[in-house]
């Protein structure tokens, strides 16, 4: 491979990579085109775009890691190993779904894969995150608690103290911050002063890298050297990964705030899709035939996902009155 | 064996024995041991800032965690441990604090068990700090426990006494719900005869504390005890006094069998009158038990006001042993209603 750490990459765990990816795009892009149609019920953040962020991270976890993510967490919980159709169930609030019906997209979690929740409170992931971290450190165990906050949400206290917390208690906790560029509408070039957020871990006495989010292989090299840190002992790491947002802050965004061809310029220029392929591909690693396939393949599984939500029933009425505590 | 110790030595008991027989236990906060890095001072040089937790850190060096001021990192911290696999015992110093942090504990810790369609368990105490009574002002001294009471998802426990601190607290720890622990700062040195060995005392079962014919009064907490100075001051009413113990979940079949005795109901609470505890277990009587009722029910409250600070507006402040031994005469005297 080309650049990078990534030559020691097995080509399967490639593939799977683009998989993931893929996997991501095409669940997002249905997601615009089904809410479209009225059915879909709720507030939809659309991670389209940042692929590269959730997959180059995630890769680099075990099952027995956490994550927690955010209000824009459909990426996550893919990257993480969420089960694509009951995902696509719980956004059509049906009882199949992962949550049962009783989340939606912004609250999807599966702790048996380690996904500790999209997150609809902005920055209330990295405190969750010092927990897991002590968990692990009380317990003895290697886990790692990962914490995905946006360019906004790394201005709230939670991420700040969190930062700092994790530091002075030495957790093994890695905080990535996805900078889109906007905080909803708000540019980061105004909310940060234009200053890299990674900046701020000099402040905290931890190490803090920025990298291109959109570049598959520069995530997860800094992903591996962060959580290979944090697992060994070494306390906490910040990963701030600069992308880009295909779609608006929620579907039906007018997106004023942006320029006219922003997105069809990255689309086109700065895709983490077409990124990856071009590397793999030219580097020999796998053929666009092999690509092409795991596109179809991904392809019939959110057709498949789409038709079982809408299948599927809606829960029960009075199932609203269950899963409040453990017993009461 | 039974012994006397303060509701302090209670807690620190509670702790010490769930502790040392569960090593998933871990408590953190804010000088919990204190003494945290300092290079030539004394570990656990507090035990929290009332002494509470003193000596634990001795006994259980790696799982007694001082931690930075960070209410929201200590809250989140907690929420994100109990998920994964510890039972945390977070101190939130006073509770007035909760302002700071609020967003972990109702949004956070409350909520991951039923957003997450059952699939979570959040085994999580929150030790805090509450009431009035030292002088401690108005941001040191609230009873702010109804608005844990109010979320879904919270168990709420004040304990009065200290047999109840301990049993109610080894309870809150092996609970796998998220459990407010309310410890009133003016009951550390109350003593007791309390077992030494661990017992539980279940939630949502009301304490009789006396019975009695013709006036029911509910108390928490403190106003437990100021119940029973004002009882001591009554001559010739039969009070039956109930400490429903944990305000979520609440007892209500003990009120509402003690009003049907009664007929007559007096609320003492320490919190708000404005969406309190007595506001709400008043609500429970008129809605449930309205036709047990000989007359209105009266709330004695503090006014709607902030804590004061000088101890002649504490005293204003707080409802006192006569002014509930005054409403208790007025409610039983009030003639019943046809």
């Amino acid at each position: 491979m080309t650049g990078t750490a990534s030559g020691t990459i097995p080509a399967a765990e490639l593939l799977q990579a683009y998989r993931t990816m893929r996997t991501i795009r095409d669940f997002e892009e249905r997601v615009y085109k089904e809410f479209q149609t009225g059915q879909m019920p709720g507030f939809v953040h659309l991670y389209a775009g940042e692929e590269a962020v959730a997959t180059g991270v995630c890769d680099v976890l075990t099952p027995a890691d956490y994550i927690a993510s955010t209000h824009r967490g459909h990426g996550h919980a893919i990257a993480k190993g969420c089960d694509v159709v009951a995902m696509m169930a719980e956004l059509y609030g049906k009882a199949t779904g992962t949550c049962k019906g009783k989340g939606g997209s912004m609250h999807i979690a599966d702790l048996s894969t380690g996904m500790l929740g999209a997150n609809g409170i902005v920055g209330g992931g990295p405190p969750l995150v010092c927990g897991v971290g002590l968990s692990a450190k009380v317990r003895g165990t290697d886990q790692v608690g990962v914490s995905f906050t946006g360019d906004g949400g790394s201005n709230q206290g939670t991420f700040l103290e969190s930062l700092n917390f994790a530091a002075a208690m030495n957790l093994p906790v890695v905080f990535v911050v996805e900078n889109n560029g906007y905080a909803e509408s708000t540019a980061s070039s105004f909310h940060q002063s234009g200053i890299d957020v990674a900046k701020r871990a000099d402040g905290f006495g931890l190490p803090g890298v920025v990298v291109d989010g959109q570049d598959y292989f520069a995530v997860r090299e800094a992903a591996a050297e962060a959580v290979g840190r944090a697992r060994a002992g070494g306390g906490p790491s910040l990963i701030e990964c600069k992308t880009i947002r295909y779609f608006g802050h929620f579907i039906g965004d007018q997106q004023k705030y942006r320029a006219p061809n922003e997105v069809a310029d990255a689309r086109e220029h700065r895709d983490p899709l077409k990124n990856f392929r071009a590397r793999v591909t030219r580097a020999g690693v796998a053929t666009d035939e092999q690509l092409d396939a795991i596109d179809a393949e991904v392809a019939e599984l959110i057709d498949r996902a789409v038709a079982q939500a809408q299948a599927a029933p809606f829960p029960a009425p009075e199932s609203a009155l269950e899963d409040v505590y453990v017993s009461y | 064996m039974t012994r006397t110790i303060t509701y302090q030595k209670a807690i620190n008991e509670a702790i010490q024995q769930e502790m040392a027989a569960d090593p998933t236990v871990v408590l953190f906060g804010e000088d919990v041991a204190g003494g945290e890095g300092s290079a030539t001072g004394e570990d656990d040089a507090w035990g929290g800032v009332l002494g509470v937790t003193k000596g634990l850190k001795k006994q259980f060096p790696d799982r007694i965690l001082d931690t930075p001021l960070s209410e929201s990192a200590i809250m989140g911290t907690a929420a994100g441990a109990a998920a994964s696999g510890l039972k945390p015992i977070a101190e939130l110093m006073f509770i007035d604090f909760l302002g700071v942090c609020f967003d972990q504990i109702y949004n956070q810790a409350a909520k991951f068990r039923y957003m997450f369609g059952g699939k979570a368990e959040t085994p999580m105490v929150i030790r805090t700090m509450y009431g009035a009574g030292m002088n401690a002002a108005a941001q040191h001294s609230q009873a702010l426990y109804p608005i844990f009471t109010h979320i879904p998802g919270l168990k709420v426990v004040l304990p009065s006494n200290p047999y109840d601190a301990k049993g109610l607290l080894i309870e809150a720890i092996r609970d796998r719900d998220p459990v407010i622990f309310c410890e009133h700062k003016m009951l550390y040195t109350m003593k007791g005869e309390v077992p030494q060995e661990p017992y539980t005392v279940p939630f949502g079962v009301a304490n009789v504390v006396q019975s009695g014919d013709d006036v029911t009064v509910v108390a928490l907490g403190q106003m437990v005890g100021f119940a029973q100075k004002a009882i001591a001051k009554l001559d010739g009413v039969s009070v039956e006094l109930i400490d429903p113990r944990t305000t979520s979940p609440f007892d209500e079949e003990a009120v509402l069998r003690s009003v049907e005795k009664t007929g007559r109901l007096v609320v003492v609470d320490e919190s708000s009158p404005r969406c309190g505890m007595a506001a709400d277990i008043a609500s429970l009587v008129a809605t449930k038990g309205f036709d047990f009722l000989k007359a209105p029910i009266v709330n004695v409250t503090p006014p709607h006001t902030p804590v004061p600070f000088a101890a002649p507006l504490e005293r204003y402040y707080l409802p006192s042993p006569d002014r509930i031994a005054a409403a208790i005469n007025q409610l039983a005297a009030t003639k019943e209603r046809l």
